[in-house]
């Protein structure tokens, strides 16, 4: 039962890991790729994540934690880029 | 060591309900007409899915090495925390650079001041502006 669920959640992450590269690429304004990548970086954790489960292990869930981390931080900074034209006034 | 049926059970249930959860996000990002409409998806469907996906994969550790792991409920946290934050600064970002946007969305950035959209200089009033 469980490795059913494993992996049908696994072919979901990726399929939706494909719309956001759709997204990312035909995005008509710079917002729109942002969020393409904002959403793309949180379907990587749920990635990493399943990764852990399928191989039995807990090793990559600190790099789940820095990923969440940086790409937060780096969503922040482009936005505030695109906003003020500058990071850090 | 094995799992009791019934915590196989649910983390089966929570791990198909993430991943469908995941989905729905992405493909309402990818489908929607303007951006302001596409700024859904991902901040709530997406955000509720990997919650659901990391609860499951906590109860699985818990389950099969006896003890919880608090490092999961870390990373749902911080990811439930900082969705909003991010999405409120996209929804700025889009209203700063007037993005175009469907006839069906409502409302306009009349809570934009003339120097929030860069008309007129930001006032400093240790400058001598008022």
């Amino acid at each position: 039962m469980l490795e059913i669920a494993l992996f049908t959640c696994l072919a979901l992450v990726v399929a939706a890991l494909g719309l956001n590269v759709y997204r990312l690429t035909i995005g008509p304004d710079m917002p729109d790729r942002l969020l393409a990548l904002d959403t793309m970086y949180i379907n990587s954790i749920a990635l990493i994540g399943l990764l852990g489960l399928w191989l039995n292990t807990k090793t990559y869930f600190e790099s789940a934690l820095l990923i969440a981390m940086l790409g937060f931080i780096s969503t922040v900074a482009v936005c505030k880029y695109l906003l003020r034209g500058d990071i850090i006034e | 060591m094995t799992l009791h049926l019934l915590l196989e059970g649910v983390i089966a249930f929570l791990l198909i309900a993430g991943g469908a959860f995941i989905f729905i996000g992405s493909l309402g990002m990818a489908h929607l007409r303007d951006f302001y409409m596409r700024l859904h998806g991902p901040t709530k469907a997406t955000t509720l899915g990997i919650g659901c996906m990391l609860v499951a994969s906590m109860l699985y550790f818990w389950g099969t090495e006896g003890k919880p792991d608090i490092q999961e409920m870390l990373i749902t946290l911080f990811l439930f925390i900082t969705a909003p934050v991010s999405a409120h600064l996209l929804a700025k970002t889009g209203l700063h650079l007037k993005l175009k946007h469907a006839d069906k969305t409502l409302g306009t950035p009349v809570e934009l001041r003339p120097e929030e959209v860069g008309e007129k200089p930001v006032p400093h009033p240790d400058r001598g502006h008022d």
